[in-house]
């Protein structure tokens, strides 16, 4: 029987809690706010592996339920800041004072309480993807044609959302948040307590993650994967189990994104861009697929390197990343976990086959 | 309704086909097959490559719609208005041609998603493993002689090794009907011989029909045999019975 919190789940939780606790003490503030998007992209890889990695889901669109969750808190912040903005408009963000709005749209309606935006930074999110997932999964649409329709879906939402006419702030975005629940965005003490909120995220999202795989469910998901019809002629809906998993993954990573916002000060629609959604296929897929621990190992490991990379040579990051993808395809099919299991252990077991 | 001039009348048969058809761009795989199979009985179903036989169990497990016919499950349920799943939990168990198992599973974990159970999303994450699953497991381990092998993952075991988990995964389901596709392919002589009688031993408290080429096998099953030819009937009776006509020596025997 599989355990919720195997040897490799409980080192990183412990790792993680030691780390958020550290932070604090070893990192100058300023970096903390940085540390606590890192923390937010692994959440982000976590959702991907769930959905790609147990139930072969490869979803080229997951950027696009993160950037809506961001959107989501991006929204409330924006209505926080009140009658301070430019304009001191307290009914309308200043750029839509700025286009000669006269009323707030149906859809900012509730985004000025907390509760209900960060609600809603799960259930657009989810919605999306149950609606998305319902319709594709019913018409058996999946390995190529269903990454290809998720690349679309986000490309879409990019152009959607450049629109000034969307609603959402057009190409700028929306910026300029001073404050969440009272608390001042630049204030260390409100930085620190974001961090910490988002190590809890990922560590609790892992953990449910762990229960739905570690689960009969989880096991049924394992077996679309690897015999789709086999797992139907027993008498399983499949496309009940996709469509379960995929909405579980995009609420996920919807909240990733709303805690992502508060500490990066901005949510514009580069965050629906198609190469985004690809990214945390790389991440996933160097930290191991299928491990759910590789996949947030993966993507701070990628991050970092970006981090470095684009500070020190801007122009090689997208032949980094492109190289990365092709290191990995060839030489690492169950990515870095992968690796270290070759070593640790004589004969690995693969979990995953490529 | 015009009375079959087949194994058994709609009403006593468990499965009843009429007149099915089923064209792929113009080729008739299936063209007007009638068959009737009674509960329990043991039918083994044999013809020539492409005769259709695969064709048959995609029509009869909801995989595949036929352009025309009927297919009758218990004289009163139409199987060609339901999908994989639901002619599944009616108790219609499918091994296909080449042995799918899952995996990456273990040969336990194999045998555990199959046994008959709530089927539901919400019944799969709720699930608590039971003493009697346990005992079930066990037994079924036993009657396919994978016992030793529980653990193992089941990418792992032989080819036909594969082929008993696959229909240990069909016992587990508690059909009242099995569709076994080609079980003996790849095996030795040896594991030919002990399918056989397997599936002797399941016949009678559930309905098996088999498709098979190995003649000595079709032997052994000694049982009524259907041969299909282009998509339809040929002949039905005993091996001895079919096996003496021309026409099936033609096509089929005589090769
Ligand atoms: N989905 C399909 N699309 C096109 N042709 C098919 C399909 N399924 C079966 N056929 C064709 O139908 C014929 C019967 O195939 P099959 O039922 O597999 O035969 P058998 O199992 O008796 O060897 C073959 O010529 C095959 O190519
Ligand atoms: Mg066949």
């Amino acid at each position: 029987m599989t355990r919720l919190i195997d040897r490799r789940t409980g080192l990183f939780l412990a790792a993680l809690a030691l780390a958020t606790l550290a932070a604090p003490l070893v990192l100058p503030t300023h970096l903390i706010p940085l540390m606590g998007k890192y923390l937010c992209y692994a959440l982000l890889a976590v959702a991907l592996d769930l959905c790609w990695g147990y139930a072969g889901i490869l979803s080229l669109g997951h950027g696009a339920f993160f950037a809506l969750g961001g959107y989501a808190m991006g929204m409330h912040l924006m209505r926080e800041i009140g009658a301070r903005g430019v304009y001191a408009n307290p009914d309308l963000p200043d750029f839509m004072v700025f286009l000669g709005y006269d009323h707030l749209p149906w859809f900012w309606w509730g985004f000025a309480s907390f509760p209900y935006a960060a609600l809603m930074a799960l259930v657009v999110p989810g919605l999306l993807a149950f609606v998305f997932g319902w319709f594709a999964f019913r018409s058996r649409v999946s390995g190529v044609y269903l990454s290809i329709i998720t690349q679309a879906l986000t490309y879409a939402l990019l152009l959607a959302f450049f629109r000034n006419e969307m609603g959402f702030g057009g190409n700028n975005g929306l910026t300029d948040f001073r404050e969440v629940l009272g608390f001042s965005l630049s204030a260390p003490a409100t930085r620190l307590a974001l961090f910490g909120l988002s190590a809890a995220a990922l560590a609790g999202c892992l953990i449910l993650a762990r229960a739905i795989v570690t689960s009969k469910a989880g096991k049924v998901l394992v077996a679309v994967r690897d015999a789709e019809s086999r797992t139907r002629f027993l008498g399983y809906r499949v496309e009940g189990y996709s469509v379960f998993v995929f909405t579980v993954s995009a609420m996920m990573a919807g909240l990733a994104g709303a805690l992502y916002v508060p500490q990066v000060g901005i949510i514009n629609p580069g965050e629906f861009a198609p190469a985004n959604s690809i990214e945390i296929v790389v991440w996933v897929a160097l930290g191991g697929r299928g491990t759910l621990v590789g996949a947030a190992l993966g993507a701070l490991v990628v991050v970092a390197l970006k981090s470095w990379l684009t500070a020190t040579f801007p122009d090689l990051w997208l032949f980094a990343l492109g190289g990365l993808f092709i290191l990995v395809t060839l030489a690492l099919p169950n990515g870095l976990l992968g690796l270290a299991a070759r070593f640790a252990r004589p004969r690995p077991r693969a979990e995953v086959s490529a | 309704m015009t009375p079959p001039a087949i194994g058994a009348t709609r009403a006593a048969a468990q499965l009843y086909l009429d007149g099915v058809s089923r064209s792929f761009d113009g080729f008739k795989a299936i063209n007007g097959l009638s068959l009737a199979v009674q509960p329990g009985e043991l039918r083994a179903v044999i013809g020539p490559n492409g005769a259709g036989k695969t064709t048959m169990m995609d029509i009869i497990t909801g995989k595949t719609r036929p352009d025309a016919g009927v297919v009758l499950w218990n004289g009163d349920t139409d199987l060609t208005r339901l999908d994989e799943a639901a002619v599944a939990r009616l108790g219609i168990g499918r091994k296909f041609q080449k042995p799918t198992v899952f995996e990456t599973h273990s040969v336990e974990d194999n045998l555990r998603l199959a046994l008959k159970a709530p089927r539901g999303v919400l019944a799969t994450l709720l699930h608590r493993r039971t003493a009697d699953e346990d005992a079930r497991v066990t037994a079924l381990l036993e009657q396919i002689r994978l016992a030793p092998q529980r653990q193992d993952q089941a990418a792992n075991l032989s080819h036909g090794q594969k082929q008993w988990l696959e229909i240990g995964m069909l016992l587990a389901q508690d059909p009242a009907l099995l569709l076994i596709d080609e079980p003996a392919a790849g095996m030795t002589d040896a594991e030919t011989m002990e399918t056989a009688a397997l599936l002797k031993s399941i016949a009678g408290a559930r309905t098996v029909i088999v498709v098979e080429h190995d003649m000595d096998f079709v032997r052994a099953l000694n049982c009524r045999v259907t041969v299909l030819h282009q998509g339809a009937v040929l002949a039905e009776g005993s091996l001895d019975h079919v096996s003496a006509r021309a026409d099936v020596i033609d096509v089929y025997l005589g090769r």
